[in-house]
């Protein structure tokens, strides 16, 4: 039996090999053969017609995973920090299973949500009824700011929950209020497993495509703007939509690699991001 | 409790007070009292966001189900929004799920079994170990590439068919499998780590062999987390849109598939040829300008996901709780 665990277990290596040979078989066609003037030097990104800005991608990307991380980040660590800290029992069971049913709302819906509520309601009413009629980065941002939020809270929640009661116990009987055991005891001794949530909830935002497809505000080019008003493409987004239109982008040579190029940027991106958190998580482990 | 030698009257306003001093808590923390109303509301935030979001489905789908009712479920994609229906999807994702069950959900304990119980402590192990966890980090888009590179490819054998029909049901299920994997392992390594060690040893104890004492002593015991792990994988993959994508999901209309009955649901045909999902049907609705569909039907069809997902979800903590009541007894 210990055999067949053993290429169980194997399987995993393979499909990582398999990621990696898939995306770079596939875009070293474009990596070989593109102008690469037409990726640096355009201020578009529009495959059909050789424009392949990744400027516009990486810069749409930044916006959206910022605005993102600015709603996740307050919401998650506030909730992390309640329900670790404040809540009694009673009341966590009855608080977490919100976190809880937020973590399994599929992204396609919350694409939509954004779309047809968040970008009225929210962007429209804040930043002018103009900005509201349709998506725009501001409310991709905001509806994957909001599927991160169970995350970050998640993480930095399992964290503080390891921090040894000893540390509170102790600062209580020095008389610290709870405020302040929260905040300079618990907190730095927990700060390892916050910046890992940090970390991975923004892995998880760059690579976050349905809301951004659904609710981004651009089909299947964009032009390079940095106004989180203004609707874009990130990577993500550029590959969801290059996926859809390939029936009618055959004929355009570059177009489907161009797809495996992108690809192998986000990966890059989201694979660093993801080693970092991991070492700041064992961090964590081996304090406590 | 240590206070109750105080004298009967007033006892339990000293009680009171001693608990709060012994808490910290004083009358006039008002940055405290600021800071902890600060944190409640974040949670409330989430809350609302929640209220809001299920609010907004119904309102938008609910007339998609009154005034038409079965014959949404049942009827097939269609461009004309009054006759589109979602059956289509319903058998797309019923088949991914078959996938996730078959290929993910052995092949994840199988793995978890041997990291947890078999594998030596040596670099190759810590290898795998952290290249699940990296898998799992990774974009979903990503693995649709990995899809439509490599499974699109394999399982075109299946139908002979080419081009864009090469796209079918049985390359976006192992898709879906494969991106769900790094999650069964995860939760099953999780569960099986949680098992008391005594009860190995008492097992080896009595005579019992390595693949014995995980048969009879630790999967029992770990079952419940191992099952609830890979309900909550299948609802992951069920909602999963951006891999169907990029793999080829019909983003128009066909014909082929319709009908919401037993026999066409669990046709395994079906595997074989062009597929859609109901998250993919979401997304294709949510791009039309027409509002009736980006609106109406879109929502509609997300209630009747948002059922799938929060009915499995369900199961998943209604059996933990009743395997667990069993283990208490």
């Amino acid at each position: 039996m210990g055999g067949l665990f053993f290429v169980a277990a194997v399987t995993s290596l393979v499909i990582s090999a398999a990621i990696l040979w898939s995306l770079f078989s596939n875009g070293w066609e474009f990596l070989t053969e593109v102008n690469w003037g037409h990726v640096f030097g355009s201020d578009s990104w529009s495959p059909r017609f050789d424009e392949f800005s990744i400027a516009t991608l990486l810069v749409g990307s930044l916006i959206v995973t910022g605005i993102a991380m600015l709603v996740a980040t307050p919401l998650g660590l506030g909730a992390a920090i309640y329900l670790s800290e404040y809540a009694r029992p009673g009341v966590r069971t009855v608080l977490k299973p919100i976190l809880e049913v937020l973590a399994g709302i599929p992204s396609v819906v919350l694409g939509v949500f954004a779309l047809i509520w968040i970008a009225p309601e929210v962007v429209g009413r804040l930043f002018g009824e103009e900005h509201g009629r349709g998506g725009t980065m501001m409310a991709a941002g905001i509806g994957v700011g909001i599927l991160t939020i169970p995350l970050i809270a998640s993480v930095s929640e399992d964290a503080m929950r390891a921090v040894p009661s000893s540390l509170r116990q102790a600062s209580a009987g020095l008389g610290a209020r709870p405020i302040s055991t929260t905040l300079r005891v618990v907190l730095p001794a927990a700060i390892s497993g916050v910046v890992a949530a940090f970390i991975l909830a923004t892995s998880r935002a760059l690579g976050e495509t349905m809301v951004v497809f659904i609710a981004g505000g651009a089909a299947d080019q964009a032009q390079y703007t940095n106004n989180p008003l203004d609707g874009s493409l990130t990577m993500t987004a550029a590959m969801a939509s290059l996926a859809v239109g390939t029936d009618q982008v055959r004929g355009a040579s570059l177009a489907v690699p161009s797809l495996f190029f992108v690809g192998i940027v986000l990966f890059a991106f989201t694979f660093g991001l993801n080693l970092i958190a991991d070492r700041f998580v064992r961090r964590v482990r081996q304090a406590y | 409790m240590a206070f109750s030698t105080i004298g009967s009257s007033g006892e339990a306003a000293i009680h009171g007070s001693v608990a709060d001093a012994l808490r910290g808590r004083r009358r006039s923390d008002t940055r405290g009292w600021a800071f902890e109303i600060g944190l409640l509301a974040s949670l409330l935030i989430c809350l609302l966001i929640l209220g809001a979001l299920i609010l907004t489905v119904v309102t938008d789908g609910m007339p998609v189900y009154s005034d038409r009712g079965w014959e949404f479920l049942d009827g097939g994609l269609s461009s004309i929004a009054d006759r589109a229906g979602i059956s289509q999807g319903i058998v797309g994702s019923f088949w991914i799920a078959v996938c996730v069950v078959v290929v993910a959900i052995p092949i994840g304990v199988g793995s978890a079994i041997y990291l947890e119980e078999y594998a030596p402590r040596t670099k190759l192990t810590s290898f795998i170990e952290l290249n699940i966890r990296n898998l799992a980090g990774v974009p979903s888009v990503v693995y649709g590439l990995l899809g439509l590179a490599i499974f699109v490819n394999t399982f075109h054998g299946f139908s002979g068919a080419d081009g864009i029909e090469r796209s079918t049901l049985a390359a976006a299920g192992v898709t879906l499998a494969v991106l769900v994997l790094p999650i069964v392992i995860i939760t099953t390594a999780e569960a099986i780590r949680a098992v008391p060690q005594a009860l190995r040893e008492g097992a080896y104890g009595v005579g019992a062999t390595r693949w014995e004492v995980i048969r009879s002593q630790v999967l029992p015991y770990a079952a419940p987390g191992i099952f609830t792990g890979s309900l909550l994988s299948i609802a992951r993959a069920i909602g999963e849109a951006a891999p169907l994508i990029v793999i080829g999901a019909v983003t128009g209309f066909f014909s082929a598939g319709e009908g919401l009955n037993a026999q066409n649901v669990t046709d395994p045909s079906h595997l074989s040829e062009r597929f859609v999902a109901l998250p993919s049907i979401v997304t294709t609705w949510a791009k039309q300008p027409d509002e009736e569909f980006k609106v109406s039907n879109a929502a509609a069809t997300i209630i009747a996901m948002l059922v799938f997902v929060l009915l499995i979800n369900s199961i998943a903590i209604v059996l933990r709780n009743r395997f667990e009541k069993k283990r208490s007894s």
